[in-house]
Parts: C-alpha cells; sequence; structure tokens
C-alpha cells in the first residue's frame, strides 16, 4: 500500500468524474417552453394569444367564482351580501341541493334509498366493466335490478321477488330446450316468464305496498339528477344487448328476421327521440283507459332504449363488415354451430372495433335523457328550468344553476369516455 | 292524409276518453283526490317550493275546488303539464282540471272541446324599457328596438299594434324568456315585450328593478282561466262556481279571518247562502252545504289569494288591475249566489 502512494505518475483519477448538468437552456421547464410553446414566430404569437385568452376568462370568471354566496335564501339575500361586488349565488345550490338530485317530490325521509342504490350500483357493474374481477361477482349484478327497483320505488318486495322468479324460470328453461333449438328455448322461456309473471302478479294482495317496509314512491315523484342516473343506465344496459341483437338479424340468412331488423332500425333512426318521447307520454295516453296506463317511467324507458339499440346495432354492425371474411369461414371449418361462431369468434373482435362508437352512443343517450323534460318530467334540466327558477326566491339565477347542470353531466361523461379509452388499451392485441 | 288519419284516431280515442269520464264528480270523490293540471313551474302561480309543496295563485285555485269537493285542500295530485302536453293530458282524463294560465280563445273553447268556466286572472301583453330611455308611452317608441320570443301570439300582437300606430321597430327574436331577460339587460334591445304579469316577474329578479319602467299600454287580451272537459256540465259547474265563490267572498267582505264567525250565520243572506247556512245550494251541486265555506278557507277569498302570491307586497308586485271587482273599476264580477 506505502508502495502506491510513492507512484511516479503525477494523477490517476480513482472513479468517474461526476457528470455536469446541461445548458440552462437545454433541461427542464425552459426547454420544454421553447420546444413546444416558442419554437417558431407563428407558434409564439399563437402562444402569446392564448395566455391573453386564458387571463380575459380568469379575470372575469375568477372573482364571480371565488366571491360566490354559498349562504343565503333567495337571490335578492345573495346581492344584499354581496353588496354590489361581481359574484354568483352558488346558495341557490345549497338550498335545493336535494331537489336538484333527487327532485322535488321524493319523500326527504328516504333519501338513503337512492343513495344505497348508488352505492350497490357501483359494486354491480364493477364486474362488468373491468372483467379481472372474479367471476362470481355477476350474480350480484344479475340481482341489482330487483335490489334497485324495490329500493328505489318501494312498496312490497313481492314485486321484484316475482319479477326475479320470472326470470330465472324463463332462464332454466333456455338452458333445457335451448341447446337443442334456439327457437323452441328463446319462446318457451318468453312464455314461461309471462305465466310465471301473471300467476305471481295474482297472487299479490291488493294494497300490499300500503303498509310496506319502504313506503311506496310513484314514478312521477322521481326526479333530478337521479332520474337521468336512472334512465341512462337502465337505457344503456337494455340497448346493447338489443342492439346486439338487431345488428346480428339484420345480417340474418332469414328473410322475415332481417327484414323485421332492417325495418325497425330504418324507422327508429329516421324519427327524432323528442317525437318518440311525445308518443309516449301524449298519444298513449289517449289509447289507454285513464285508469290502467302503461307507467310513464317505462314508456320512457322503452322509447329511449329503442331508439339507442338502432344506433347500436348499426354500430355493431359496422365492426362485423370490418370482420375479414376468413374469421367466418375459419369459425365454420371448426365446425362452430352459428351461436357458438358468434359467442366465441365474432362478435368479440366485432365489439371490440365497436367500442368507441358504442361509448360515443352512450354518452349521447346520457346526455339526450335531459330531453324527458320537455313532457314535464322533472329531471336535472327539467328542475332547473321549471321549479327552482320560477320560484319567486331564485327567479333570475342563470349561470350557477345551468353552469351545475353541465359539470354534472361532464364528470359522469368525461369519467364513460376515459373508461372507454382503457378498454380500447386493455383490449389491444396486436403488436405494433 | 295519413297524418289527418291519425289525428282523427286520436280526437275519438280522446272523446271516447272523455265520455268514459263522464261524472267527473264522482271519479274525485271515489278517488279522494282531485288530479289537478298545473305548470312545470311559473312565478307567483305555479311552482314548488323548497320542501316541494305547490304555492302560486293557479294553485290556489285547485287547493279551493277539491275542498269544496272533497273538504280538504291538500286532497290534491298536481300534475305538471308544459304548454304542449297540456291540452291531450285534459283530453285523454289525466286531469280533471286544468289551471295554468291558458288564455281563453275561441279556438281553444270550441275547436278543442273545452270548457273554460270562469277567468281568474285578466292578462294583456305589455312592455318593459329602462327608465333612461326617458319613455312614456309605447306611441313614442318609433324605431326602438323589440326584445320578442318567437312563434307566440305576442309576435303578432306587436305587429298589429306598431302597423296600426305607423310606427316602426325592430324586431330581436329570442326563444326563451330567460333569454330574453340577458339580452334586455346586456342592453341587446330598448323594449322587452311579453305578458304584463311576466313582464313584473321578471322586472322584480333584477339587481335594480326600480331602473326599469312598465309602461300603461296594454296592446292585447290575455283572459287565463281554468278549464275542464267539454260535455261534462256538473263538474264544470263546480268548478266554475267555486272561483264565483271566491270572487264573491271578497265581494262580500268573507275572509279567512272572519269567516267562522259569518260561518254563525249574518244578517246577509247572499253571505248565508254563498256559505251554507240558508239555502241548498251545496245540493243542487251535489255537494255539502258549506262547500263554499271550505273552498274559501283553503287559501282565503280572492283578493287574499292575489295578496299572497301576486299581489304588491310580493317580489312581484302586481296591481290589481284589471283584477280589481267591478265596484273597485276591475272586471270581476262574479254572478249572484241565488
Amino acid at each position: 500500500m506505502a508502495d502506491q502512494t510513492t507512484n511516479p505518475i503525477a494523477f490517476v483519477a480513482d472513479g468517474t468524474i461526476p457528470p455536469s448538468p446541461p445548458p440552462a437552456n437545454q433541461t427542464g421547464a425552459v426547454k420544454w417552453l421553447r420546444e413546444n410553446l416558442f419554437s417558431g414566430v407563428s407558434n409564439t404569437i399563437l402562444t402569446v394569444l392564448s395566455l391573453i385568452l386564458i387571463y380575459v376568462l380568469l379575470k372575469n370568471t375568477m372573482p364571480w367564482i371565488l366571491n360566490g354566496v354559498w349562504n343565503a335564501n333567495s337571490l335578492a339575500e345573495c346581492r344584499e351580501i354581496l353588496a354590489g361586488k361581481t359574484g354568483a349565488c352558488f346558495a341557490v345550490l345549497t338550498e335545493r341541493w336535494p331537489q336538484l338530485i333527487y327532485g322535488f317530490k321524493y319523500p326527504v325521509d328516504a333519501y338513503w334509498r337512492p343513495n344505497l342504490a348508488f352505492v350497490l350500483m357501483l359494486v354491480a357493474i364493477a364486474p362488468v366493466l373491468f372483467f379481472d374481477l372474479p367471476r362470481k361477482l355477476l350474480i350480484i349484478t344479475a340481482l341489482y335490478p330487483f335490489v334497485a327497483f324495490w329500493l328505489i320505488w318501494g312498496g312490497t318486495i313481492l314485486v321484484p321477488i316475482v319479477a326475479l322468479v320470472g326470470c330465472v324460470a324463463a332462464g332454466a328453461v333456455f338452458q333445457k330446450f335451448g341447446k337443442n333449438s334456439f327457437a323452441a328455448g328463446f319462446f318457451g322461456a318468453i312464455i314461461v316468464a309471462l305465466v310465471v309473471w301473471k300467476l305471481g302478479g295474482a297472487l299479490i294482495p291488493e294494497g300490499a305496498s300500503d303498509g310496506a317496509w319502504l313506503s311506496a314512491v310513484p314514478s312521477r315523484d322521481l326526479g333530478g339528477f337521479m332520474l337521468n342516473m336512472m334512465l341512462g343506465l337502465a337505457c344503456v344496459s337494455l340497448s346493447v344487448p338489443l342492439g346486439i341483437a338487431l345488428a346480428l338479424g339484420r345480417q340474418s340468412n332469414m328473410p322475415l328476421i332481417k327484414w323485421v331488423c332492417v325495418i325497425f332500425i330504418e324507422f327508429i333512426r329516421g324519427v327524432p327521440l323528442i317525437t318518440l318521447l311525445f308518443v309516449a307520454s301524449v298519444m298513449l295516453s289517449y289509447f289507454f283507459p285513464p285508469d290502467s296506463t302503461v307507467d310513464l317511467f317505462l314508456r320512457v324507458v322503452i322509447m329511449i332504449t329503442m331508439f339507442s339499440a338502432a344506433y347500436i346495432a348499426e354500430v355493431i354492425r359496422g365492426g362485423l363488415a370490418a370482420l375479414p371474411r376468413g374469421q367466418y369461414e375459419a369459425a365454420d371449418s371448426l365446425g362452430l354451430d352459428y351461436p357458438q361462431a358468434m359467442r366465441l369468434i365474432i362478435l368479440p373482435q366485432a365489439l371490440k372495433i365497436s367500442i368507441p362508437g358504442i361509448v360515443n352512443v352512450a354518452v349521447g343517450l346520457f346526455k339526450d335523457t335531459t330531453l324527458v323534460s320537455v313532457i314535464s318530467m322533472f329531471d336535472l334540466v327539467g328542475m332547473i328550468r321549471g321549479p327552482i327558477l320560477a320560484s319567486t326566491e331564485w327567479n333570475g339565477v342563470y349561470w350557477e344553476l345551468l353552469g351545475f347542470a353541465a359539470l354534472l353531466f361532464f364528470v359522469v361523461c368525461y369519467g364513460i369516455s376515459q373508461y372507454s379509452q382503457w378498454l380500447e388499451r386493455r383490449l389491444a392485441t396486436d403488436h405494433h | 292524409m295519413k297524418k289527418s288519419v291519425i289525428l282523427g284516431m286520436a280526437t275519438i280515442a280522446g272523446l271516447a276518453a272523455g265520455a268514459a269520464a263522464a261524472g267527473t264528480v264522482d271519479d274525485v270523490k271515489a278517488r279522494g283526490k282531485l288530479n289537478c293540471g298545473v305548470t312545470t313551474g311559473l312565478v307567483g302561480f305555479a311552482a314548488p317550493d323548497a320542501n316541494g309543496e305547490w304555492k302560486g295563485f293557479d294553485v290556489s285555485l285547485c287547493r279551493a275546488v277539491a275542498a269544496a269537493v272533497l273538504g280538504d285542500a291538500s286532497a290534491v295530485e298536481f300534475v305538471p303539464t308544459t304548454g304542449k302536453t297540456r291540452f291531450t293530458a285534459l283530453a285523454s282524463g289525466e286531469i280533471d282540471m286544468l289551471a295554468r294560465n291558458t288564455t281563453w280563445t275561441f279556438s281553444r273553447d270550441v275547436d278543442l272541446k273545452f270548457e273554460f268556466t270562469g277567468v281568474n286572472y285578466y292578462d294583456g301583453q305589455g312592455f318593459m324599457v329602462p327608465k333612461a330611455l326617458g319613455v312614456t308611452s309605447a306611441k313614442e317608441l318609433d324605431g326602438a328596438t323589440v326584445c320578442i320570443q318567437t312563434g307566440t301570439t305576442t309576435e303578432l300582437n306587436l305587429a298589429d299594434f306598431f302597423r296600426s300606430n305607423n310606427i316602426s321597430y325592430e324586431p330581436v327574436p329570442i326563444e326563451t324568456n330567460a333569454e330574453a331577460q340577458q339580452q334586455y339587460l346586456a342592453g341587446a334591445c330598448d323594449v322587452y315585450t311579453t305578458d304584463a304579469s311576466g313582464l313584473a316577474a321578471t322586472r322584480a329578479t333584477f339587481e335594480n328593478p326600480g331602473d326599469h319602467v312598465l309602461l300603461p299600454e296594454i296592446i292585447s287580451k290575455e283572459p287565463l282561466g281554468p278549464l275542464v272537459r267539454h260535455g261534462d256540465h256538473e263538474w264544470g259547474d263546480v268548478v266554475r262556481w267555486t272561483l264565483n265563490a271566491l270572487v264573491s267572498a271578497e265581494e262580500l267582505g268573507v275572509t279567512s279571518a272572519n269567516i267562522d264567525e259569518m260561518a254563525a250565520g249574518t244578517d246577509n243572506p247572499e253571505v248565508n247562502r254563498l256559505l251554507g247556512t240558508e239555502g241548498t245550494l251545496g245540493e243542487m251541486l251535489g255537494l255539502d252545504a258549506d262547500w263554499g265555506a271550505k273552498a274559501i278557507k283553503a287559501g282565503g277569498n280572492y283578493g287574499e289569494i292575489f295578496a299572497t302570491n301576486i299581489g304588491e307586497e310580493t317580489p312581484i308586485g302586481l296591481a290589481r288591475g284589471l283584477n280589481a271587482q267591478w265596484t273597485d273599476g276591475g272586471l270581476l264580477y262574479s254572478p249572484p249566489f241565488r
């Protein structure tokens, strides 16, 4: 060791030289700014203009938002508190919060029921959306519609039980006979379900809902954003299977099925949704006797479902058409029959292609649920346009209320769109 | 051709439904609830409050009818209707009566087969201008820009008024009252015109209502009233005379404060007949003898209902004007209770 220190060589590096930091203008925020915002004359001009625009927007909106009044009982009181300053009157949101969410007639002491239904919805929808979760959870999903119906509408528990028994019986019949003949299983299932419902309906005593543990709430009393969520969820989940069936039916070799599907799709697509809603609310009440009408909520769900199913069918048809013919032939050459070929080979690929289109329809459908306000159902927009703006306290508060509605819809729609992008990445099996 | 067939079918179905529900009084009594069609929301006339309780001028009439027929002012199922769904709701029997600031016109009465049972508010089209403009009469509005809702009768009335006075205007077409409010405040138009009650309600929401004036000219007749289906005269009579009872009560000085005292019997025989302590008017209608007293107790007489919902003490601040009693120079004139 001592020898080494007297080595005649003057300097030996005993380690690597530490790296120096890059020049200041080649690193960090400065580099990013130079490359992305100020890379040329035109880009610089655009950047400056955008900054000015953002500044002007914020300068005008921030005082309005930050000065906002959250506690007042009327618009006049808001203005008193603001005393001439600019500021929003968010007090309308706090005071009318339950009305915006649940509508104005849903019983106050029952708000926990839709809340619980909402939480359960998240649980029930998870195994459908994220298929890495254990498949056993789908049982919850299958039970959810009946539980949610019972929670939100209340009344006797016998009604959802009879509905469930009917569905289970239909499923069993289909399992038993569907293997040999699809038609026998399908129509047998429908007949069995109808019979069970008819018998069960007769068994439920008159006035069973009167003393029920959950008080019955008629459909007319539903409202607010809850109604939008219910309509959106019910219609999307019903219209996707119906859309798949219509798309397959349209490609069928059997002329009767093919033409029924073609006429249905073309007719529904050719009629504006608002027309269908008017038919649901106005025309149908002419054809039923005054005492025995189909529930308005159900009528609207049927109309919106039919409408979006026609669109989804066309989206899926696009997916089916995009598959090379070889895929169909491959399925045939493996000796698969039609249901097997569809389930195992064709639909998984076609649906994957169709995801962006289906999501597009779903987002549109969710926003279209606000159209029910024109047939005097009080969804979120109906609540704002009708009762809240017509109250003497809040007449004249527009930006706050409609901005809030826009925010709620944006949150949900943006969530749907993010999910679909995740799904596309997750399902991407091609290698680039 | 196809359209007329469908409409024809709808009409026949409507008539059949109307005929089936002929005994509305009995239907309502059997149901224990009055189905009353109201607007989805109009300031002062009908709107649910923060607790979901319907309040307003038209709502009070529904409550009075329910009180007269069923003895319970809260036995009303309010069915909100839009301008587009109101008539079908009534024709199809979904509602028993419509109290929804509906103008009584010839075609609605005759062609649509409804029966207006009186007028509970005399409205008319008016003008609102900023005070700073210094205008005192609509006839000075030559060359003004006017905010007007498209596709309404107000548009036609406006054109008629300006043409007959030989002055010009520039219309600013708008879709809804909310939009009109913003446009007018932003100065996009000098004048805003719609029904006078709507103008007053709109002005009440301004930050400085005092900076705007309503001009004295009323250029159209808009008698608003309750209506029922054609052909059920017993029910029509009930609604008509309930409204008349409220109007007569004000004329005769019967209020919700002194009604108990007066119901014990007074020296005025008409008050006694109205309140059912004398005569058999209730029996003739097929109702209890004290139906009138119950109707008045529901929300007070016409004047009280007006004052609590849209009168000068409220933010809307409408003066009685044409809606004063005939003895005070207004148009309210109830036929005698005899």
